[in-house]
């Protein structure tokens, strides 16, 4: 068997192996603990450097997709099919890239059923990267789902004091959406006869029906991205999760609704995606603006961050639903870029809160005085979410409004006001936790980031710099596949790209 | 040598930002302060080969940037005449600043954190002369705006300086909001956005419209338009000018190099930089030049009465922006950049030495608590008055004989005449009475400062001494600059029109045609600045020598106009009541009124209400038990892989 063959199954499923590995380590108490700890953290790195050596095998040149396995298993309709292209390949790396961050900063945070939280954790990669990497509508939608148990349990079980809310809420805004689209995939196979994802990329829906599977596809993928105004859940769920559940919620899993958007809004029923433009260049620029005026008035470090993330995600459906290259390689960059900086936004956040144990931005102030290397990586994520150029969060910005203005002027226009707000309550929340004089009692014997803390941030500081002046690795991989994507679009709804025209 | 001009002090500001601690203040200050000196030295070789019309254009690629579709855009460095000019500004500047600054932060704690800002800040500058493209500038120019930002604020304990920094960075991305979009509408109508591409894709794109937010326009104006807001922005013009004068907050080097000879002016090289686009709009022009002559007037007005030292120097230098740009739409680009260049010498020279009479005067600014340091230090006194007289424009018109400001602010005057037309004479007018009222500023700050009895408090007027020959040194050096850059580069920026074009050899646009009008202007308007400036100056006199109960009386009689002026014209009241209110508000009412009250409490709540006995049973199964959360998962995915072969089994 060549293992190479087999590397998705394998990124797919090795999670879930140490998963079971950690239901037979014997015995309970802090060495327990321990060791738990270590292994899921031995896994989530091991499954790090397979998505890598997946990455170093990817054939940037392919814009099909590739590694693919195709598994007939109830007759040709449903089928155990994985495969990545250069639009999910990224969102794999991105998911074990991220888990092993997650394991480091529970570290110590997570004092009561590690065991559980581990296993619910490694559960939930398996689940986020079987979402990116299944090439089955039915798979699809089962990783899909079933991705909101862990994380239900995640802030139910190790969530703050109003847990039980949060978790209901976001079980309940997510699930009602996806209902919608339960009744679509259904509606989808009785049209294509298959749920093969390549098949059904290749048949071609009738315009009326688009518009209905369009639209239930997008009642499960707005309220995932959260767009505005299905945002609601997305605050408090953040507010209450533990750092690390905030950091897969706002890295990952905020994700699988633009992924979706671009797998199957954009790429199967392009003739309705053209028709709702306008309707979701509203939806985006009401979120970048709106929720940006919001944050802008929060009064919780996290709350501020989880509206800023509902800003920066207006980006990503602007920059899809543009239509073309420039815009859709943009959001793609955008969704990677904010997976890593606001993941590392909430990590800042995570090791506050394990000292001080509260969120509230007024019990800060002056922190730079004891932790000079904190402020230092705060300042970095703080500007990268403010998306200053030279970070990684200007280059999707920038694409997503290059590639939207050359369709809509309004619309870049509105997205524009972004750059201003996200300045105004970025600096704000920087100045206030950051800046100033230290005169609270209580923060004078805060203490700066320990070794363990500097290994987690370390290195989002350095791919946050680097892909601001070097996006290449990122932008490479996804331009043949977006290319197929935007061209197949423009030939679908007889547009041709504006960018093409333009070109002498 | 390009690669080293540009990098040599980002690997001064990485040294001394991340090694500070080990390597100590000492060494992070000579370091930075060495490299910025080698960097200066090799920019003055690169310059002289310009100068001598020699070197050609340098484009040297760096690395791959961002390429997506038709857009290739890469790290690329480029030279020509007008990139050589700002090197030997920005760098020339910069290494006097961390020179001075060796001696004026001396006792600051975080000194190396310090020097490692200016370095970044350095870097970023010259990333920002050494464009190819539009966004390789828009990064130099955020990049600034983030070293202004942390620079401002150095003093983070001061809420004041926070308050600023945050103000600076915010105002100026109000200006980069027209700068992105003007880079997205020269992508969309020129389908390149290199210099070169952009430029050579003009030709035949001149009548080209575009749909802009609903009405049909002329392209190029519009992009020309969003494009000049961000040069708003940066370069404090009005309107977009509140961040200047609160940026005082920063340490006093800070300002003379940032917000005095580099960063400010990057609003005039952007203009001149996009010359070939800018010159295809009569509209975009006209605006240029009644902003640029309103901000100059405007900012003189209100230096007229601030009390804070670096306060009327940050004025004037809003004034003196205007003057540069009412020459950039006036179409002698060369004149604006003129300006910028004997600027940057003699306003650094006017803020480093208000710094040494800061520092003389332990931190004092207010010139109300000065008064007769002539005597107390005569050294600084005789250098701000060479950039007095340079400021204000002292010179014989005719000859070669003039302080560094008198050439190129009257070059300026009389392109703005030159021009002619409504706008031509608005400008002219403006900027005449502007001189007037920079002669009077200027040398009241000198009355107040250096003249007549002290009103300082005993015991700091009398450990007043002479600062450091480190902070010194640098002002000898730009005094000398102050004096002579007017007149030894007149003919290349100014003089015959053959001799510019050759020097700037295609970087900027040279209209041979119109420096020739405006060499041939009346006598009088030649005199005309000259004319003001004495005025000015004879009012001072009067007003500061003379009488000097004559202030407080008028202020007494026009309480109205008075507070006007001191308030500068109430801009930051206004834009407080219509944009800062409003907006928290809209904010609190969204998250309030729509997210709290409406989406989650009526509708979603209410929803959960009807459901809430279901709810009561699943929440009790919130038992602790985890084995209950797995079965509940487990029963999910059961039920969910049911479907799926009961679906596909059924109707496969």
């Amino acid at each position: 068997m060549n293992l190479a063959d087999h590397i998705l199954t394998i990124v797919t499923f090795l999670p879930t192996v140490g998963a079971l590995l950690l239901l037979l380590v014997p015995g309970r108490g802090a060495s327990t603990d321990n060791l738990v700890r270590s292994i899921a953290l031995i896994v989530t790195l091991v499954n790090f450097a397979l998505t890598l050596w997946l990455w170093a095998m990817f054939d940037n040149s392919n814009p099909g997709f590739q590694f693919v396995e195709n598994y007939p298993w109830i007759g040709e309709s449903i089928g155990y099919r994985m495969g990545v292209d250069g639009i999910s390949i990224l969102f794999v790396v991105l998911s074990a890239f991220l888990l092993p961050f997650c394991v480091l900063s529970s570290w110590n945070s997570i004092t009561y059923r590690v065991r559980e939280y581990m296993i619910v954790f490694l559960i939930l990669e398996t689940l986020i990267i079987g979402v990116f990497a299944t090439l089955d509508l039915a798979m699809f939608y089962v990783f899909f789902e079933g991705s909101l148990i862990p994380m239900f349990l995640i802030i139910g079980i190790w969530g703050g004091a109003r847990r039980i809310q949060a978790s209901y809420k976001f079980f309940f805004y997510t699930f009602v959406g996806s209902v919608l689209m339960l009744l679509a995939i259904m509606a989808m196979y009785w049209q294509a006869g298959t749920l093969d994802i390549q098949r059904l990329l290749a048949f071609e829906f009738s315009p009326e029906i688009q518009t209905w599977l369009w639209l239930a596809f997008f009642a499960s993928f707005a309220v995932k991205m959260p767009m505005w105004p299905f945002h609601r859940w997305l605050p408090e769920a953040h507010v209450e999760a533990p750092t690390a559940g905030s950091v897969i919620l706002a890295a990952v899993l905020l994700k699988l609704g633009g992924y979706g958007f671009i797998r199957f809004s954009l790429a199967m029923f392009p003739d309705a995606s053209l028709q709702f433009q306008s309707f979701v260049f509203v939806l985006s620029i009401a979120a970048i603006i709106v929720t940006s005026l919001i944050a802008f008035v929060q009064t919780d470090i996290k709350k501020l961050i989880a509206y800023s993330s509902v800003a920066h995600m207006g980006f990503v459906t602007m920059g899809i639903f543009a239509g073309n290259e420039l815009g859709v390689q943009g959001a793609v960059f955008q969704m990677i870029s904010h997976g890593i900086v606001s993941g590392a936004l909430f990590l800042c956040v995570g090791v506050v809160y394990d000292r001080m144990h509260t969120r509230e931005i007024e019990a800060y102030g002056g922190l730079v005085e004891r932790m000079p290397r904190y402020a230092f990586a705060f300042m970095v994520f703080t500007m990268a979410n403010v998306g200053l150029p030279g970070t990684s969060g200007f280059v999707g910005e920038f694409l997503t409004m290059l590639g939207t203005f050359q369709v809509s002027t309004w619309a870049a226009f509105g997205a524009a006001f972004g750059v201003i707000f996200s300045a105004c309550y970025g600096l704000w929340l920087y100045r206030k936790v950051i800046f100033g004089a230290l005169t609270k009692d209580s923060l004078k014997g805060i203490l700066d980031l320990d070794r363990r803390e500097m290994v987690v941030l370390v290195p989002l500081i350095l791919l946050t710099i680097l892909f601001g002046f070097y996006p290449a690795p990122i932008l490479d991989v996804t331009a043949g596949s977006v290319e197929l994507l935007v061209n197949n679009f423009a030939a679908a709804t007889g547009n041709v790209p504006a960018v093409a025209a333009m070109a002498p | 040598m390009v690669q080293a001009i540009v990098f040599l002090p980002l690997i001064g500001a990485l040294i001394a930002g991340l090694l500070g601690r080990v390597i100590g203040h000492r060494v992070s200050e000579y370091i930075t302060t060495g490299l910025l000196m080698v960097s200066a030295v090799l920019s003055w070789i690169v310059f002289v080969g310009f100068w001598g019309g020699e070197s050609e254009v340098m484009r040297v690629e760096v690395m791959r940037w961002i390429q997506v579709g038709d857009m290739d855009l890469r790290w690329i460095l480029r030279v020509d005449t007008l990139t050589a000019i700002m090197l030997i500004v920005v760098t020339t500047v910069s290494s006097l600043v961390h020179l001075y600054s060796i001696g004026y932060m001396h006792e600051d704690p975080h000194r190396s954190r310090f020097f490692a800002y200016l370095s970044l800040f350095t870097f970023a500058m010259l990333m920002l002369v050494t464009a190819d493209n539009f966004l390789q500038m828009f990064f130099g120019w955020e990049g600034v705006g983030l070293a202004s930002y942390l620079l401002i604020g150095f003093w983070y304990t001061k809420p004041s300086a926070n308050a600023a920094a945050m103000k600076a960075f915010v105002v100026n991305r109000v200006g980069d909001f027209g700068f992105a979009l003007g880079i997205f509408g020269a992508f969309m109508i020129l389908g390149d956005i290199t210099f070169d591409g952009a430029f050579a894709a003009i030709a035949g794109n001149e009548d080209v419209t575009i749909n802009f937010l609903g009405g049909e326009f002329h392209a190029l104006t519009v992009i020309s338009l969003l494009l000049f807001m961000g040069a708003m922005g940066k370069s404090a013009q009005f309107l977009l000018h509140t961040w200047l004068p609160d940026a005082m907050e920063g340490p006093t080097p800070v300002s003379a190099l940032i917000h005095a000879a580099t960063m400010v002016t990057a609003g005039v090289f952007m203009v001149a930089r996009l010359s070939p686009i800018f010159e295809t709009s009569a509209v975009a022009l006209t605006v240029v030049v009644v902003i640029g002559a309103i901000t100059a007037f405007f900012a003189a007005t209100v230096g007229l009465v601030q009390n804070d030292i670096k306060r009327v120097i940050a004025y004037s230098t809003c004034s003196q922006l205007g003057y540069m740009f009412v020459a950039l739409g006036a179409g002698i680009y060369s004149a604006g950049i003129f300006h910028l260049f004997t600027h940057a010498f003699f306003k650094a020279l006017l803020f480093l030495g208000a710094g040494a009479v800061i520092h003389a005067m332990h931190h004092e600014q207010d010139m109300r608590n000065m008064g007769g340091l002539r005597k107390k230090i005569p050294i600084t006194y005789a250098l701000m008055i060479i950039g007095t007289l340079a400021l204000t424009g002292v010179g014989i018109p005719g000859t070669p004989f003039g302080f560094a400001g008198f050439f190129s602010k009257d070059a300026i005057i009389e392109s703005a005449y030159a021009m002619g037309g409504n706008t031509g004479m608005f400008a002219f007018w403006l900027l005449v009475v502007a001189a007037l009222f920079t002669s009077f500023y200027s040398w009241r700050l000198i009355h107040l400062t250096f003249h007549g009895p002290t009103r300082a408090d005993h015991h700091t007027y009398d450990h007043a001494h002479e600062s450091p020959n480190v902070m010194m040194v640098p002002l000898y050096i730009l005094g000398i600059g102050a004096v002579l850059a007017g007149t030894v580069f007149y003919d290349v920026f100014f003089g015959h029109g053959e001799h510019v074009t050759h020097f700037f050899h295609g970087s900027i646009v040279v209209n041979e045609e119109l420096i020739d009008q405006a060499h041939y202007v009346p006598l009088w308007v030649k005199w005309s600045a000259t004319i003001a400036m004495l005025l000015g100056f004879a009012g001072a006199w009067l007003a500061y020598v003379r009488d000097p109960g004559l202030p407080a009386r008028s202020a007494a009689a026009n309480p109205g106009l008075y507070n006007f002026l001191l308030n500068a014209w109430y801009f930051d009241k206004l834009y407080d009541t219509i944009f800062v209110r409003p907006a928290r508000w809209i904010g609190r009412a969204f998250w309030r009124g729509f997210d709290d009250y409406l989406v989650d409490q009526t509708i979603t709540e209410g929803l959960g209400n009807r459901i809430k006995g279901i709810t009561a049973q699943v929440v009790r199964l919130q038992s602790g038990y985890l084995y209950h959360y797995a079965f509940a998962m487990l029963i999910g995915i059961a039920a969910l892989l049911t479907w799926a072969i009961a679906a596909g089994g059924l109707l496969g």
